[in-house]
């Protein structure tokens, strides 16, 4: 593992390095909201998945759903963090339509899961350990509606009580670059785990980027926080132009007050929203509704086995047993979807331990290649894993030839089939009966007396003669058998 | 026939076995004593209607003798208990004509058993004061009267409505609520009993929220036995409600005129206080002879932190308040004043509709939880509250059973008489009582005796978590001693 060298910003006064934390907010995948039965459901009728606890009805009292804390404690133990058999829930109050309880119950001082760290692959095959700082589970807010009325705002209470993680990084991120790298990984862990779906567009994973600026190696400077990012481009762009401002202001002169800002895409810059002075006083405290979170170590334990093989450990595995580079097999685990067709073409070989390496090759460059020219996602490729393993299959026992299997990888993207069967009836079969391919090089060579005669003298001019010969067989001589022919007959 | 209405809940459940009377004769001779005492302004919401469906119903199955434990037995029901599809509003004008859709755990079960709904009750605001003034519905009046006095009297609070409504024969019970002795302190002064279970005992499940962590569900009654017998119905583990504890519930009836013989009760010499009256320490002595002479034990202990819990109960309770009030903002349901925005909307509709007292505890709910201030007054509190909670557990660790104090430092007080000026002097209604919210502990108020004016006083029993047996067999030792009380009819 090689450790990272980050990007420093180059300024009038010299060069500044970025401090980057950043605190994510990932939905819990499950069935129902944190403390109410109500339906966690995207996009149903407003306020159709609301229980009477999610309203805020006189008298309603919040119980904990076992699952989202299953699912914390899941996440946690795959972020290699420390798991709190003790933790407490609290209350943080502030007013907003969107809450209907007057505060949001979250945890403050106990959180569920302590600290941990990620693993993230840069370019270059360059790794950064990225520390976590804490994760605790917490409601979500509703919406608000402004379109609804000319003078009056709606609110749809349908998110409203829905799980969340707010995972807490350490301000270990150095540049726009691993701040990207460190979203994608969680959301890889997050996806791999089953605990949070990590779709940005429907918000389930959202992030707050704290950002300063300092002198390499110097006293940490003021932050920033910028809030609710919910694309990981706009989070490097974002940290970026946001990381210059600062440096601006400071090479003027000025201070950084400590601010929360808004990143706009459009215009590429990111806004005051509130300054410290302005920030709420939430008035944290134990919310005295529910009893602390408890449960045992054999609880962790039993879950802690249950736990899916996770991207880092899958990578280590495909180069252990395949022989794959380091850098193909982060490509493959990247995606949890990737990694499952890999594994699945992989299941599908008839000789894993020979071909495993070339179905890697096949998946990486032939699908992905084809899949990105064409913008269409893994879930939703023509070719199947079967119908790849079937294709590598046919070069791996000689029926083929790669570039036979290329034309073949086309013909079952366009019309779809069972490889084995068009190899078969497209006549694609690779000639391996040496007598077939000896006329075939005869004919060559007798149609050729100069330039056979000339091999000798220049031996780099065999490959004019074996390109011959393909042609003459429509690719489907074997190359290997071509090759040997022609050098023990033209005396090379 | 005697008056329905004087029967207690244990006489009235055997004319009900016998066929003596029918639920509709009960319920319909409530009613009408109801509307007779308009004036007293227990109840907020009479449901005669409702009442009267139920009574048939439930007769209907007593004749097939499938009848519950409380078959047929006319109860008022305080209105911080949500009841469906009867309004329901904390006697607050924030929640206006709020009607639930829903029924609380305490009332549901209470139906369950076959008891018959009469009404709601008046109560403090949001269950926050000590005399019944604080309701939105203006105050309720005490059946009791000084001697050759005509001024009406306070029944205490904030469960006014319910113990002047069972003091004057309306209801055979009522449900109420106790955060810091709002059970036990108007039983006092009506000569009823109240108790406050320990916490956990009820489910808090559709109760308007007062203060989380203190609040708790329990019956005023006429008798100890009827008490007992409310209880048993009202009691019991929610899996809505986490921090109702999953203990089976006893019979408590099962308590009643069981031995004390050998139980050791502790006298706590900090609960004598300076200035208290003569006839109060008086009355507490009476009632440790009486139980010493039912052959319990009397020793004298030491609950070294008393005197700081209620400072500490008036940090908590209203940190709590401030924050369970918050989802009154006019945008789902109650009162809404609009606003040029909603800011606006909100202010204006919190200062519409929270009464003074209500908006005073949670302007100190408010402080008491910001930045700066927390560790000074919250975290203090609750260090203050373990201290209390050790006090009583360092007691009972030495063999005590019970503990008997005073219900209340004075008797009733006139309307108007107390805290106008400063809102202290009406918090110290709670003395005696707020220690055994802080601690979670069962309580129970009994009626002893009266003082000069012939006005009824109360001794508290204060027992174990989850012994509110022990607290059921002392309490009708007392009773038996000290007789019942019943109030000369003004209204």
């Amino acid at each position: 593992m090689s450790t990272a060298t980050h990007k420093l910003l180059k300024g009038a006064t010299g060069d500044w390095e970025m401090v980057i934390g950043m605190e994510i907010h990932a939905q819990v995948t499950s069935n129902s909201k944190l403390f109410s039965g109500a339906s966690t459901t995207f996009g149903g009728e407003p306020n159709s998945h609301v229980s009477l606890v999610d309203a805020a009805m006189p008298g309603m009292l919040p119980v904990i759903n076992e699952e989202c804390v299953r699912q914390a404690v899941r996440t946690g133990l795959g972020l290699n963090a420390k798991i709190n058999l003790r933790s407490v829930f609290d209350r943080k109050n502030y007013f907003y339509p969107d809450s209907p309880q007057g505060y949001q119950i979250s945890q403050y001082k106990s959180p569920i899961v302590g600290e941990g760290e990620v693993v993230v692959e840069l370019d270059g095959g360059k790794t950064a350990i990225i520390g976590i700082e804490r994760l605790h589970l917490e409601q979500d807010a509703g919406k608000l509606l402004h379109d609804q009325s000319p003078t009056m705002s709606f609110v749809d209470l349908n998110r409203c009580g829905v799980a969340l993680m707010e995972i807490v990084s350490k301000p270990d991120i150095r540049d726009a670059e691993q701040a990207k790298a460190y979203v994608t990984k969680l959301r890889s862990i997050l996806r791999y785990l089953g605990t949070c779906d990590g779709d940005m567009e429907k918000g389930s994973l959202r992030a707050d980027v704290n950002v300063s600026v300092r002198k390499p190696g110097g006293p940490l400077g003021t932050r920033c926080e910028i809030k609710n990012m919910n694309s990981i481009t706009f989070i490097g762009q974002a940290i970026e132009y946001e990381a210059r401002r600062q440096i601006e202001i400071l090479e003027d002169g000025g201070e950084i007050g400590q601010e929360t800002r808004l990143y706009d895409p459009n215009k590429g810059e990111t806004r005051s929203m509130r300054s410290k002075e302005e920030a709420h006083d939430y008035r944290y405290f134990p919310d005295p509704d529910l009893l602390p979170l408890e449960f045992s170590q054999e609880f962790v334990d039993e879950l802690k086995t249950e736990l899916p093989e996770l991207p880092d450990q899958k990578k280590t595995r495909f180069v252990a047993d395949f022989g794959l580079s380091a850098y193909d097999a982060s490509v493959l685990v990247a995606e949890r979807e990737s990694a499952v067709f890999y594994e699945t073409v992989l299941d599908k070989l008839a000789n894993r331990a020979r071909d495993g390496k070339m179905a890697a090759n096949w998946v990486i460059n032939e699908l992905f290649g084809r899949l990105n020219k064409e913008g269409r996602d893994i879930t939703d490729s023509p070719v199947n894993a079967e119908q790849l393993a079937a294709i590598i299959d046919l070069i791996g026992e000689g029926t083929i030839s790669g570039k036979i299997a290329k034309d073949l990888f086309e013909i079952v993207w366009q019309e779809g089939g069972d490889p084995r069967a068009l190899v078969e009836s497209r006549g694609m079969k690779q000639v391996t009966d040496l007598s077939a391919i000896e006329k075939v090089v005869d004919d060559i060579i007798a149609a050729n007396p100069d330039k056979a005669a000339q091999v000798k003298d220049k031996p780099q001019s065999l490959g004019w003669f074996v390109g011959q010969v393909m042609k003459a067989s429509a690719g489907k001589a074997n190359p290997q058998s071509v090759n040997d022919l022609l050098k023990s007959k033209l005396g090379v | 026939m005697t008056d329905l209405t004087s029967l207690t809940l244990a006489e009235a459940r055997k004319g009900l076995a016998d066929k003596t009377f029918t639920s509709l004769e009960l319920t319909d001779a409530h009613l009408s004593a109801i509307e007779a005492a308009r004036v007293l302004n227990a109840f907020v919401m009479e449901t005669p209607d409702r009442a009267r469906d139920m009574a048939k119903a439930v007769d209907e199955k007593i004749a097939k003798g499938e009848g519950g434990p409380l078959a047929g037995i006319p109860l008022g029901i305080k209105d911080l208990f949500a009841t469906k599809g009867v309004r329901t509003t904390a006697c607050s004008k924030i929640l206006g004509n709020f009607v639930p859709t829903y029924e609380s755990t305490v009332t549901s079960q209470l139906w369950r058993d076959g008891a018959v709904m009469l009404g709601k009750l008046n109560n403090d605001e949001f269950a926050m004061g000590s005399a019944n003034e604080t309701s939105c519905f203006g105050p309720v009046g005490n059946p009791w009267r000084r001697e050759g006095s005509n001024t009406t009297l306070v029944p205490g609070g904030s469960s006014g409505g319910s113990a002047s409504a069972v003091a004057a024969l309306l209801c055979m019970g009522a449900t109420a609520t106790d955060t810091g002795g709002s059970i036990r302190q108007p039983a006092a002064f009506t000569a009823t009993v109240g108790i406050k279970p320990t916490y956990g005992r009820c489910s808090r499940w559709g109760i308007v929220a007062f203060a989380s962590s203190l609040d708790q569900a329990g019956p005023i009654a006429r008798s100890v036995r009827d008490a007992a017998m409310l209880l048993r119905s009202m009691a019991g583990h929610d899996p809505k409600d986490t921090t109702s504890v999953d203990i089976a519930v006893p019979d408590y009836e099962a308590a009643i005129g069981k031995s004390v013989k050998g139980k050791k009760i502790g006298i706590p010499r900090e609960y004598r206080l300076d200035g208290m009256p003569a006839e109060i320490e008086k009355l507490w002595s009476e009632g440790a002879t009486w139980l010493r002479s039912a052959g319990a034990e009397l020793v004298e202990v030491s609950l070294p932190h008393t005197k700081y819990a209620l400072p500490a109960y008036y940090i908590v309770a209203p940190a709590e308040a401030s924050s369970n009030l918050a989802r009154y903002d006019g945008v789902r349901y109650g009162l809404r004043e609009q606003g040029k925005n909603i800011i606006e909307l909100y202010e204006n509709t919190r200062a519409e509709g929270f009464g003074a007292e209500v908006r005073r505890r949670v302007m100190i709910g408010t402080y008491v939880l910001s930045a700066g201030y927390y560790d000074a007054y919250y975290l203090r509190a609750q260090k203050v509250r373990t201290l209390i909670k050790k006090d009583f557990e360092d007691c009972f660790a030495r063999g005590v059973d019970a503990i008997l104090t005073p219900a209340t430092p004075s008797a009733a007080f006139g309307i108007g008489e107390k805290g106008g000026a400063d809102p202290v002097e009406m918090y110290l209604n709670d003395i005696f009582t707020v220690t055994v919210n802080m601690a979670g502990l069962p309580g129970i108020a009994v009626p002893a005796g009266k003082d000069a004016q012939g006005l009824p006083l109360g001794l508290q029993l204060i027992g174990r978590p989850f012994e509110e047996e022990t607290l059921f067999s002392l309490g009708e030792v007392i009773e038996q001693a000290a007789g019942r009380f019943t109030p000369a009819r003004w209204w």
